[in-house]
């Protein structure tokens, strides 16, 4: 059974400027020990599916429609007091910037064996202790012992990143959404990250949803790629294929911005305009008006998601390119 | 022939209980006029301070910087003034580097009010054609920076650095902020107005992918040192410091055949505060030695220069990665080039 699957989920926001669908009709699938990763920039939607997926959304954000299945079972259907006993041990979270996701007034040790003690109240403070030393030892903190009384800013960005890791792991979850969790970090300490989501994926198999706009991260990570424009699903694929077959502009326009160390090119292929706000979506295909290969029909009606390759699926009317 | 900018020395140090915190810590180069000089590094390296330094907005603790030939660390307030309609900035921010309160008109008219240039129509007049040179319309003039999105905000900056037709504009960190369709928007544009104008820039980058493509030389910075210094394309075909090898060892390509390549540096960045004794770099480097440990490398090696006992020595590193495209892949990049050229074209 698919790990976590989310069907036709749709996420709105009831606005004075009207209901706008931040998330509307997303359909991911992750499997155990696997890393699908989500492709996106600002105002894609991509922070409030995994918002939605973990139930965190803040009024006025409603899930409408759809399913979040996790091992088969609705997350939606769930009473708030059986969905924070998923929080945590069964799906954790981690977020770009460590800073503002820690508390500045606990300790580091507090912080970790937070979890611990909401979901296994009878462990006694030296159980706790001890876990925690040890999943801070397993991030690669070093003195972990030490760390564990203290504070957050006492430690460096790659480290703070450590300790949300370890925080996220320390009730073994199944599922980790990492949202951008590189993203304000230096490269050199980006590639220690990377190394070890990999390393902990291998030792226990859980899955990986990772969000971000870096396609570098995606080809290093991901086993699979969802690739999402304003509040859809534009192209899905296995990370392999994406890149040696990009069939939507979009994921084209996202290849052709990136400064490539390998290449000799006076010119970017930048993606012209910018990213409309949600209230302002056009109709037909959000992308249209970018797209340099638009054409009159794009524009009257939202493509369908298709296969366009052997498990390969663009939303794009003129794909394959 | 001058240098437009040549700096020598240069160090900052912040006094601290225990000591002095090194920001930067003798710190030299040159920048000839029309030229890219890239700095980069990570968070912590002084890079940001040294463009600061060289703009003179925060005092140096020791050195020089002149620029056409004259230091500017010696200069009256009316000649720091001319000087400063010389050499602009571009901020990394362009959501907390405009005032809230000014309409984007007046924003970029300001400068040349400060400086004296024209008179009012004709500041109005060079302040419209500064938008459409950034790609922006003479109706945005009215509005204000929170009705922009954050690569207009940044067109924004660069058109208020531009209007007193500066020779040197610093780039600190111009696009790693935005969304890497709107980076590479931004980064053509500067291209396009370095071309047309003869700009000089000097780039404060961490990302050495939007270095490799915007300078013609790289500077590279650890702990408030330059460790390296080539040609763009000489830095990546022959990284010598291993500092920079690391950093590009670091990068992740788009290329899933590569996966698992990455080689993360070992250690975390040690403390300005009490900087490693000798070369900086020894406490994270694979090829310390007890020199590294007691003595502080110098720089050698002329247009190629490396700051490094062992940089004569080390194994050769090869090349940058050469990346690897798909034929697939290439051919639709470039059919959405030429649609998109035309379709720019067509309006």
């Amino acid at each position: 059974m698919t790990l976590l699957s989310v069907e036709n989920l749709v996420t709105s926001f009831k606005t004075s400027a009207g209901e706008v669908r931040a998330v509307d009709g997303v359909s991911i699938a992750v499997e155990r020990g696997q890393t699908l990763g989500i492709v996106g920039e600002s105002g894609c939607g991509k922070s409030v599916l995994s918002l939605s997926i973990m139930q965190l959304l803040a009024h006025p954000g409603r899930v409408v429609e759809g399913k979040v299945l996790l091992e088969g079972r609705n997350l939606l259907d769930l009473s708030a007091r059986q969905m924070r006993a998923v929080r945590g041990r069964e799906i954790a979270m981690i977020f770009q910037e460590p800073m503002t996701s820690l508390n500045p007034v606990h300790s580091i040790g507090y912080q970790i064996t937070e979890a611990m003690r909401a979901h296994e109240p009878s462990l006694s403070a030296a159980e706790l202790r001890n876990r925690a030393v040890a999943v801070l030892d397993r991030v690669r903190i070093p003195s972990a012992a030490r760390r564990f009384d203290e504070y957050p800013h006492q430690l460096s960005g790659g480290m703070r990143q450590r300790v949300m890791i370890a925080m996220a792991l320390a009730c073994k979850p199944k599922l980790l959404i990492a949202d951008e969790p590189t993203t304000a970090l230096d490269v050199t300490v980006q590639a220690q990250i990377l190394e070890l989501l990999r390393e902990l994926q291998a030792e226990n198999g859980m899955g990986i949803i990772l969000i971000t706009h870096d396609l570098g991260v995606i080809a290093e990570m991901a086993d699979r790629v969802s690739v999402m424009y304003a509040g859809r699903v534009v192209e899905r694929s296995s990370s392999a294929e994406l890149f040696d077959d990009p069939q939507h502009p979009y994921t084209l326009g996202l290849l052709g911005s990136i400064p490539r160390v390998d290449e000799e090119k006076d010119r970017l292929t930048a993606i012209e305009g910018a990213v409309p706000p949600p209230f302002a979506w056009p109709p037909g295909c959000r992308f249209a008006p970018r797209c340099p290969f638009s054409i009159e029909a794009c524009t009257q009606a939202p493509p369908a998601l298709r296969e366009v390759a052997p498990d390969h699926a663009a939303a794009c009317l003129e794909a394959p390119l | 022939m001058t240098h437009l900018l040549e700096v020598v020395d240069i160090a900052k140090h912040y006094p601290s209980g225990k000591g002095a915190v090194k920001a930067v810590d003798g710190v030299s180069f040159t920048l000839e006029r029309g030229e890219t000089l890239a700095l980069v590094g990570e968070s912590g390296c002084g890079k940001s301070t040294t463009a600061r330094l060289v703009l003179r907005l925060i005092e140096r603790s020791r050195g020089t910087v002149r620029f056409n030939g004259e230091d500017i660390t010696a200069l009256s307030p009316g000649a720091l003034r001319r000087f400063r309609r010389n050499a602009q900035i571009i901020f990394q921010d362009p959501y907390a580097s405009l005032n809230p309160r000014l309409r984007v008109g007046e924003a970029i008219m300001e400068p040349m009010e400060v400086h004296g240039i024209g008179t009012p129509a004709e500041r109005r007049k060079r302040m419209e054609e500064l938008l459409g040179l950034v790609g922006l319309a003479p109706y945005h003039a009215a509005r204000y920076p929170h009705e922009f999105s954050g690569g207009q905000r940044q067109r924004i900056g660069i058109a208020r650095a531009l209007a007193v037709q500066p020779e040197l504009v610093v780039c600190d960190e111009p696009v790693s902020a935005l969304d890497v369709s709107i980076q590479a928007q931004v980064v053509n544009l500067l291209k396009d107005l370095q071309a047309r104008f003869g700009l000089s820039f000097l780039f404060i980058a961490h990302d050495l992918a939007v270095v490799k493509h915007m300078a013609d030389r790289i500077a590279v910075m650890y702990l408030g040192r330059i460790v390296e210094v080539a040609q763009t394309n000489e830095l990546f075909a022959n990284p010598r410091h291993p500092y920079t090898r690391a950093l590009l060892a670091a990068i992740p390509h788009p290329d899933p055949a590569r996966r698992g390549h990455v080689k993360p540096l070992g250690g975390d960045l040690p403390s300005p505060l009490n900087p490693p004794p000798g070369c900086h770099f020894h406490t994270r480097c694979p090829f310390a030695t007890e020199i590294c440990r007691s003595q502080d490398p110098v720089a050698t090696g002329g247009a190629h220069s490396v700051a490094c006992h062992h940089a004569d020595t080390l194994p050769p590193m090869g090349a940058a990665y050469e990346g690897h495209i798909s034929e697939a892949a290439r051919r639709r990049l470039a059919r959405y080039a030429e649609a998109s050229a035309a379709r720019s074209l067509a309006g």
